[in-house]
């Protein structure tokens, strides 16, 4: 808890230093993250992960204790600090949320599309966002650790590039545009380079995160999806390849970096 | 009439085959990623020239092919339409609201409800509102410090309805030439810069 409090008084005496002549906003901002900081919300989600992780259930009424995070089975401690990568068993390259619904598939029969097309906080989907506030507890405090080595990690890396640059929409935004600069603010809001490992690190390793505007626990599928409709783009797809890519890409830049997860956020 | 319909479908057959056969593994990987939602269609995927060479980092980072970067701005300048009637400066009040409103054009917004500028989230405009952004340069006294001349006031318009025309990359949303905003809102947001009275320039 002390930790807790440690990087939350960090992350507010940078946000004050970067807008000085906005002291009185900031000061309401930073108190209220030392009003909640002695409890992440994000603790309840985690405690419904933990539940649903250890119960058996679904279609073959089995538990998720023994799903392969990239760890091995069952091994939760540090894997999302090494998340995305390459799974052999699947060919693909997944994120926390891809991989804990192929265990939802795979050992719970589950159906995944039911997942995919089901909303934010709606029907399983909901239990995929608990398992990842639990699973992402376990890497608080470790180094981000993101693999670029198998061909399919470069070629998602290379993808997750070029779509952070990719232009398009009604306003002409990539994520370039918000997080392509140091010192950069949307209104007060302090924005991340993610182009270097400094950014991608305050970027990556600070979400999944409870939300405090929006009172509600939000997965890094969340943050990009939001983050695209602000873009003006059309909807992400949960899960789709340009979502994974950009995790692979925001991941691999903050290498070295720390996971504070689950963060704090405005 | 019939006649039209088939040579304008057949030139539309050839454009789409074209495009999709120009489009990289990159592009195609990229497109089946998302889905349409509301106002938000796929067809947003589809880059005019500015945007395909403004997604290369090095043109965004203001350098690549100058020929390139000279071509995009002509194009960019050839689609600003002046006034037309002529009036460029509204109300500066209704331009301070559009100006504060970052509403519009996502996949949670209406058709047909007016869009805001959003202009707060990147420029410092009235010194009274402190919550502004910074990606692009402060705008307080912007009409106190250039004056209004024509050769000012026409610069503004263009800036404001194609900012693409002065800086191939510039972040600026081009306002008017994706109709963002209105004319109307375009005048208003000029006298919230321009006008004497405008508080921006006191």
């Amino acid at each position: 808890m002390k930790k807790l409090i440690k990087s939350t008084l960090l992350v507010s005496l940078s946000m004050a230093a970067g807008f000085a002549f906005a002291q009185s906003a900031t000061d309401d901002i930073a108190k209220y993250r030392e009003m909640i900081a002695d409890g992440n919300p994000s603790e309840l989600y985690e405690a419904a992960g933990e539940d649903i992780w250890a119960k058996p259930m679904g279609p073959k009424n089995v538990s998720l204790q023994k799903c392969d995070l990239g760890k091995g089975p069952g091994v939760v401690k540090g894997a999302s600090a090494e998340l995305p990568r390459y799974f052999k068993d699947t060919n693909k390259v997944q994120d926390l949320e891809s991989r804990i619904i192929t265990c939802m598939e795979k050992l719970q029969g589950y159906d995944p599309k039911e997942i995919i097309s089901a909303g934010f906080e709606k029907g399983k989907r909901k239990d995929v966002e608990a398992v990842v506030a639990y699973v992402v507890t376990h890497s608080k405090g470790m180094k981000i650790k993101v693999p670029n080595k198998h061909p399919k990690e470069k070629e998602m890396y290379a993808m997750g590039e070029k779509a952070f640059f990719f232009q398009g929409g009604p306003m002409d935004f990539s994520c370039a545009s918000c997080h392509g600069e140091d010192g950069k603010r949307i209104r007060l809001q302090d924005l991340p380079n993610i182009t270097e490992q400094k950014g991608a690190a305050l970027g990556f390793g600070y979400w999944p995160a409870y939300r405090v505007s929006s009172g509600n626990f939000w997965t890094m599928q969340r943050r990009l999806n939001d983050c695209y409709r602000q873009q003006r783009f059309p909807e992400p797809i949960y899960t789709s390849d340009v979502t994974i890519a950009l995790s692979v890409y925001m991941g691999v830049k903050a290498n070295g970096g720390v996971m504070n997860t689950p963060g704090l956020k405005r | 009439m019939k006649k039209i319909h088939l040579l304008t479908s057949a030139a539309v057959a050839m454009i789409a085959s074209t495009s999709l056969m120009a489009q990289s593994a990159f592009e195609k990987a990229h497109n089946a990623s998302f889905k349409e939602n509301g106002i938000a269609k796929l067809d947003r995927l589809e880059r005019d020239d500015t945007q395909k060479f403004c997604s290369e980092p090095a043109a965004l980072a203001g350098k690549g092919d100058p020929k390139k970067r000279e071509a995009i701005e002509k194009a960019n300048m050839a689609t600003i339409k002046q006034p037309s009637d002529g009036k460029y400066l509204g109300d500066w009040k209704e331009g301070e609201k559009i100006a504060q409103s970052g509403r519009g054009a996502t996949w949670t917004d209406k058709a047909g409800t007016p869009n805001g500028g959003g202009c707060y989230n990147c420029h410092q405009i009235n010194k009274k509102e402190i919550s502004h952004g910074n990606i692009g340069p402060s705008l307080w006294n912007y009409g106190k410090v250039r004056g209004n001349t024509d050769a000012v006031v026409q610069y503004t318009w263009g800036k404001i309805y194609n900012a693409k025309a002065y800086n191939a990359c510039s972040n600026m949303p081009r306002m008017g030439h994706y109709k963002l905003l209105t004319e109307q809102q375009i005048r208003d947001v000029m006298a919230l810069l321009l006008d004497p009275a405008s508080p921006v320039n006191q």
